[in-house]
């Protein structure tokens, strides 16, 4: 699969599924329930999906392992070894011997199988309750292409995620991400996108100048970001497909940062600098019309839109120091919501509404916390050197950010934790890594 | 291979007018940690010794002043080398002037940014009132994308909060 396949899957390509077949519903089936903070790993155990033929036999292998990768790494299920299987599923169609499943203590099954023909592969999965004995929802079928293959098991790590816990998944996603090089005192850095779990990297820009922030559109067709490629720090947008880049909101003696899309995407708010002061401005994307939401001397910036578009949270130094403000998405007056030790910044709203996460500085360390809309129920979860720029996966339950220690060795990388401050770990990249931005759940 | 193609296309689009940190003037010391902006301009150091040299400038002179964590006001040693550097620009009229402002890694990338565009505005406004034309001057913020000093104590973190007054050859009005 060539580069530029890899990246119209993003944008275009959408996998056909189907039910397999009508199930039971049954009403008691093993729950993960996202907000229980006690909660433990749901064992699973995940037969190699069955080759239906000679061609399909690396990509069931392959497949297997993505699902179950998938699953794991969500730190809300644990994977039973092979090893200590009592059955062998030897068809994709064959009954289920539930009391060996039973037996080494799995709560959920999954079968599945694939075929290959040519540059077509079809995933059929089935999901079982082990201790009711009954299948868990109904079969489900992809088909896609041969270079479509992680994401048709990310397809089906969704479907297993969202049936036990009752939310929608958030594997088959890409990230946006600036990839590093060189010493710290000269930089190099270039846009790259990849799978959520770090495959498929490709690159966007190339390192001739210094790249920032890029953040999908709410449809994950186009990327904004910040570069200097003219010299001075601007904001432009990159079209997915095509890789085309145009400004955005240009004016002329400005510095222009931190842009992001309206829920809608047909808006960009950014921060606008002339004269030494930042302000915040939204942009039509379409005719390029300006509108000025803050006029203060002090630094505004960092917007963020709720997701219904009403509102915008925001950083603001006018107490001070850095704290986070909720406005009108026209402007006007702002309510502080932030009121804890500290300083906080680049605040970023949730999918779901319900909260906003953001860079916390306090004593000389960095955290990723989140807080409810007007401000209550802070809660940090990381800490370190510095932690920032915090992104959220598209069902809001998992959290993409930087890291970077200190010194010449201190090198940044990005890392996810669970909104309950469960699961942290670092995203694997093929170098050094920072400012993420998680695309929406894919087609 | 089509993609290819496109991929170096956004290159060659992405990179026009592009410069990080050239060695602008070749002397590999602090004198030349700006960042660049705007195109790479070849021009000769020339002798320290000699007062209307770059060297004389950026050594003598002084291309650079230091802030305060999170502050953009200018000290009296600031100021002091802010009217150094005016009093030169205004003798040597033919450069102009890309005033770079910089923060230390301890802030979040946005905030920097919009903390060196302050310290950057700072100097701008003090050599206009030392009376250097403002059609002479750019300013530009790197935030914290680019330190002249890699270490993470005060030490190094004070002179990476920094502005740098980089000269340009023969743009002055």
């Amino acid at each position: 699969m060539t580069l530029f396949k890899t990246l119209i899957l993003m944008a275009a390509m959408a996998l056909s599924f189907a039910p397999l077949i009508p199930a039971a519903q049954a009403q008691d089936r093993p729950r993960v329930v996202l907000t229980d903070p006690n909660v433990s790993p749901m064992p699973f155990a995940l037969p190699q999906f069955i080759a239906e033929n000679g061609e399909a036999g690396q990509l069931a292998a392959d497949i297997s392992r993505v699902v179950a990768s998938d699953l794991t790494n969500s730190g809300l299920f644990r994977e039973i070894g092979a090893d200590a299987f009592i059955s062998t599923v030897s068809s994709f169609d064959a009954p289920v011997s539930y009391n060996d499943w039973q037996a080494i203590n799995a709560t959920i099954l999954i079968t599945g199988a694939v075929a290959a023909s040519g540059n077509q592969v079809v995933v059929k999965f089935r999901l079982f309750d082990v201790a009711s004995g009954e299948p868990y929802g109904d079969g489900l079928q992809f088909v896609g292409t041969t270079g479509s293959w992680r994401r048709m098991a990310h397809k089906v790590a969704d479907a297993v995620y969202s049936r036990v816990t009752g939310e929608t998944g958030y594997f088959d996603t890409r990230v946006v991400y600036v990839e590093e090089s060189g010493p710290k005192d000269n930089r190099l850095k270039r846009l790259a996108v990849m799978d959520y779990d770090g495959a498929n990297v490709a690159y966007l820009t190339d390192s001739s100048s210094i790249v920032l922030a890029p953040r999908f559109s709410p449809g994950g067709e186009s990327i904004l970001f910040t570069s200097y490629s003219s010299g001075f720090p601007a904001i432009y947008v990159m079209d997915v497909a095509t890789l085309g880049i145009r400004s955005l909101g240009e004016q002329p003696g400005t510095m222009t940062f931190a842009p992001r899309f309206s829920p809608n995407g047909r808006t960009v708010v950014f921060s606008l600098e002339r004269g030494g002061n930042s302000d915040i401005y939204t942009v039509d994307v379409g005719s390029g019309q300006l509108n000025q939401l803050t006029n203060a001397p002090s630094i505004e910036t960092a917007p963020s839109f709720s997701p219904d578009g009403s509102q915008i949270v925001f950083e603001s130094d006018r107490s001070g120091n850095q704290q986070l403000y909720v406005m009108s998405a026209n402007g006007g007056d702002a309510q502080r919501i932030s009121g804890g030790a500290g300083r906080y910044g680049t605040p970023v709203w949730s999918p779901r509404g319900d909260l906003i996460a953001f860079t916390k500085q306090n004593e000389g360390r960095f955290h990723i916390g989140v807080m409810r809309t007007d401000g209550s129920g802070e809660g940090l979860l990381t800490g370190s050197y510095l932690d920032e720029g915090p992104t959220w996966s598209p069902n809001g339950r998992v959290i993409m950010f930087t890291r970077q220690g200190a010194g010449a060795a201190g090198q940044p990388a990005l890392f996810s934790v669970d909104i309950s401050g469960r699961n942290l770990r670092q995203v694997p990249t093929s170098g050094p890594a920072s400012d993420p931005a998680w695309s929406p759940l894919l087609p | 291979m089509a993609y290819m193609t496109k991929a170096l296309l956004l290159i060659a689009t992405l990179g026009v007018a592009a410069c990080n940190n050239p060695d602008r003037y070749g002397t590999g010391g602090p004198g030349d940690a700006g960042a660049g902006a705007g195109g790479i301009q070849t021009g000769g150091l020339g002798d320290a010794s000699d007062p209307r040299s770059v060297a004389y400038f950026n050594q003598t002179v002084g291309d650079r002043v230091l802030f305060a964590v999170d502050q953009s006001t200018l000290s009296d040693t600031a100021r002091a080398t802010l009217a150094g550097q005016a009093q030169w620009l205004n003798t040597n009229s033919d450069y102009a002037i890309i005033i770079e402002g910089h923060a230390d890694e301890q802030g979040t990338r946005e905030y920097n940014l919009a903390l060196g565009a302050r310290r950057a505005s700072a100097v701008q406004d003090f050599l206009i009132s030392q009376g250097v034309s403002a059609s002479r001057m750019r300013t530009v913020s790197y935030g914290k994308e680019r330190p002249v000093e890699v270490c993470s104590d005060e030490s190094c973190f004070s002179r990476n909060r920094r502005a740098v007054t980089v000269l340009s050859v023969g743009a002055g009005a």
